[in-house]
């Protein structure tokens, strides 16, 4: 069975891919507005030799990778600050529930109105739902410490700055990992967003574009793209969560809190 | 502290640190004309004027709250029904795997320019971009909640010999919940995210619409009223979730405060 | 008691797995019969297959093979005429349902209708003395009453043959002195057949009527010892007995040479 996960993997891929071009071919779909695969798949080829491709590729890395580290950053500062200090966690505790759930989307408005229709406006939508994953998962991060742990240190004499370093950090550590993960994705997700309703340069502006062009297999070909994109940013990050928690003895389920 | 003034801190901090910074608000915005940050007062009138009317509420909110629950209703049986089949059924995961994890991996908004190709942009459009994007959470979960059911209770099931729709209901169900409900948390966020989006595009009506217009128009005290209206929203799913999941894993809280000690 | 045609019949029983280094003969070859309403206890050395053996017992797993036949028909799928009790009985017993809905749920699984179903789980919950608890759920009781829970579901089930693997060997020594004697009261109470896997030997030679000895791998049958201790047994008289402790010596010194791979014939 082991050996055959992956040529069932590859089969799977592989009729995804015919199934896509017998529909379309045989009409099921109009053709108009489902182009077959091997079309699609051409056009993504010639995409890859466009430079204009290339250059909304890497505006949509920068406004993503930038989004990342700005949540990030503020989260990790923020959340241990927050974390560390019981009566700002409870101070603080409505409000934080009644932000984070507010869908990014409705930022979208007001980060235009602040920036234009520019990379700042959609770097404010790019920054906020990620930055509340990792803000959360510092938060439990800090309140996971070991209280027989914690007890033992201050009995030894540990001071705080030493209790940070050999308590709160390791314990936190795979929580905010695993919350980088979480918000590497939502940030791809958002960054995409952002570019097809505010229209900065990157991928979903050329989507946008080839939609009302109308560009049918370019257009197709660029969801592909941003599917890989996504794929890869997915298995890149749990790979790297792996390999830097592989000392740790839970393995965080995502999403199972 | 004694119990009762530790519980009268928590609400008193609960409630206050949020008035706080209204009046923190209140006072930054006082006296300026900031055309991008009015006053809590004007959006507050802009909120009651806005959407407590009648007639915003059949012809914006309700439609727009009834498309995101049955598009998130469609999402959750959708993905139920598929993850346990595909769950229990190791080549069939194999199978499907890869392409599940790439079509989870498209931002769902790439996806609408392809959805309005095909299917117009009338209400069953605006219902599969919701669905697009809030079934993998789910499907993918139940997937996995039922492919990690502890071997032990499979090994009872089986040596009782209880199968079927009986095991489904009994067995498979609760022992994957966990890990579903975790995924029927993440579709509740995404597909209120697609409900407003699907309604920024080529869209007459809807919250997301609305909010947009105001935008455009800079009536920004009525385009506040609506983030706000959203963030509500968002609280009160966020909140009603809560109390379902609850009832549902109590079992399963249960367990794990015993097995923490 | 040789002239009736045995309950259990195993014959030759032989199971190999696949694994990365090559096949393992997890057990070799292992043949024994139990009658009816007998109590046979299965002792051996950590590693031995014991688990391996039951669930080819108890049709969980297939053997490679070899047959093992339950009533003249043979075994290849769970029987419905038998019940296993395992050891890890948290994980045994569905944590969603209550202590009543647990027991009653094979029952359901058989058709048995509503009432009967209630007077069956009620009967089974007062035999192993957890009548307070119907409307409990399991992780809210102690390990000790989580697996006699286990033991009413399986007693609910009537079954012919009652399968234990190492049910208690997960629970404190007070609580097993008193499964342990739970265990002969059901048996005598319900006449059901009895197949008690344990590595604990005195809890063998206490509770069994036989005790089948295991050898390592590949696993076959050391020795079929038969007990002859009295039928009315208790923790405290039973084992001053001094036939108890050259019984448990000899089961011992067997296996410890199963152990070093010693056959006795």
């Amino acid at each position: 069975m082991r050996t055959i996960r992956p040529v069932l993997g590859v089969l799977g891929v592989l009729g995804f891919m015919v199934t896509w071009e017998v529909v379309a071919r045989t009409g099921v779909v109009d053709p108009k507005y489902v182009p077959p695969f091997t079309t699609t798949a051409a056009r993504l080829v010639a995409e890859l030799g466009e430079p204009k491709f290339w250059s909304a590729f890497g505006d949509t890395l920068l406004t993503w990778a930038l989004g990342l580290a700005i949540a990030t950053v503020a989260a990790i500062v923020l959340g241990a600050v927050v974390g560390l200090v019981p009566f700002l966690r409870r101070a603080t505790h409505t409000t934080v529930e009644f932000l984070r759930p507010i869908p990014s989307v409705a930022i979208i408005p007001l980060a235009i109105l602040l920036a234009g229709l520019s990379r700042e406006a959609a770097l404010v939508v790019v920054v906020y739902a990620p930055f509340w994953q990792v803000f959360i998962q510092v938060l439990y991060g800090i309140a996971d410490v070991d209280t027989v742990a914690q007890d033992t240190a201050r009995s030894f004499g540990l001071k705080r700055r030493q209790r940070l370093r050999h308590l709160v950090l390791p314990t936190a550590l795979p929580y905010v990992i695993t919350g980088f993960r979480l918000a590497a994705s939502i940030a791809l997700v958002l960054t995409i967003t952002a570019e097809l309703i505010i229209k900065n340069p990157g991928l979903g502006r050329q989507i946008d574009l080839y939609r009302s062009a109308p560009d049918v297999p370019g257009l197709y070909a660029l969801v592909l793209v941003t599917g890989l994109l996504g794929l890869v940013v997915n298995l890149g990050t749990r790979y790297a969560e792996r390999r830097l928690l592989h000392w740790h003895p839970s393995v965080r389920k995502e999403g199972v809190q | 502290m004694p119990a009762v003034r530790r519980s009268l801190v928590s609400v008193g901090l609960a409630v206050g640190v949020p008035i706080l910074l209204v009046l923190a608000w209140a006072l930054a915005t006082q006296g300026t004309q900031n055309l991008y940050f009015p006053t809590p007062g004007k959006v507050f009138d802009a909120f009651t004027s806005t959407w407590l009317t009648g007639a915003t509420i059949t012809k914006h909110v309700l439609p727009s709250l009834g498309r995101f629950a049955i598009g998130v209703v469609l999402s959750i049986v959708i993905g139920i029904v598929a993850g346990t089949a595909i769950g229990a059924t190791p080549w069939l995961r194999s199978l499907l795997e890869p392409m599940l994890e790439f079509f989870r991996a498209i931002p769902p908004v790439a996806l609408v320019p392809v959805i309005m190709l095909i299917l117009g942009i009338d209400d069953s459009m605006k219902l599969a971009v919701i669905v697009s994007g809030s079934v993998w959470p789910v499907l993918l979960n139940t997937i996995e909640g039922v492919r990690a059911m502890d071997p032990v209770l499979t090994d009872t099931s089986r040596s009782y010999r209880i199968r079927g729709a009986l095991a489904y209901r009994y067995f498979v169900l609760p022992a994957a919940s966990p890990q579903i409900m975790a995924g029927v948390r993440l579709c509740l966020s995404i597909g209120l995210i697609l409900m407003v989006i699907s309604e920024m595009f080529a869209a007459s009506s809807g919250l997301g619409y609305q909010i947009l217009f105001f935008q455009r128009q800079y009536m920004i005290a009525e385009m506040w009223s609506g983030i706000v209206l959203l963030g509500i929203v968002g609280v009160a799913v966020a909140a009603i979730f809560q109390l379902v999941e609850r009832r549902v894993l109590h079992w399963y809280h249960g367990s794990r405060e015993v097995s923490r000690g | 008691m040789a002239d009736k045609a045995p309950l259990l019949s195993v014959k030759e029983l032989k199971k190999t797995y696949a694994s990365a280094t090559g096949p393992v003969e997890a057990i070799g070859s292992i043949t024994f019969d139990v009658h009816a309403g007998e109590l046979v206890c299965i002792v051996g050395p950590s590693g031995c297959g014991k688990t391996t053996l039951l669930k080819c017992l108890s049709g969980l797993l297939a053997p490679t093979s070899g047959s093992v036949r339950l009533d003249g028909a043979e075994v290849t799928a769970p029987p419905k005429k038998m019940a296993v009790v395992f050891q890890e009985y948290g994980r045994s017993l569905y944590p969603w349902l209550t202590v009543a809905d647990n027991v009653a749920l094979p029952l359901r699984a058989q058709g048995i209708g509503k009432a009967e179903r209630t007077a069956a789980v009620e009967r089974a919950v007062e035999e192993v003395g957890l009548g307070h608890a119907m409307h409990k759920y399991p992780w809210q009781l102690s390990g000790g009453m989580q697996q006699r829970v286990a033991i009413a579901r399986a007693v609910a089930y009537q079954p012919e043959v009652l399968v234990m693997d190492e049910p208690f060997a997960a629970v404190d020594a007070q609580t097993r002195a008193d499964l342990e004697d739970l265990v002969r009261r059901v048996w005598q109470d319900l006449g059901v057949t009895v197949l008690f896997v344990t590595h604990d030997i005195d809890e063998s030679v206490y509770l069994g009527e036989r005790v089948l000895m295991l050898t390592n791998s590949p696993t076959t049958i050391q020795e079929d010892l038969a007990i002859d201790l009295p039928a009315e047994r208790d923790q405290l008289s039973t084992r001053a007995l001094p036939r108890f402790t050259e019984l448990r010596t000899h089961v011992y010194e067997q296996i410890q040479r199963a152990k070093r791979g010693e056959l006795v014939r």
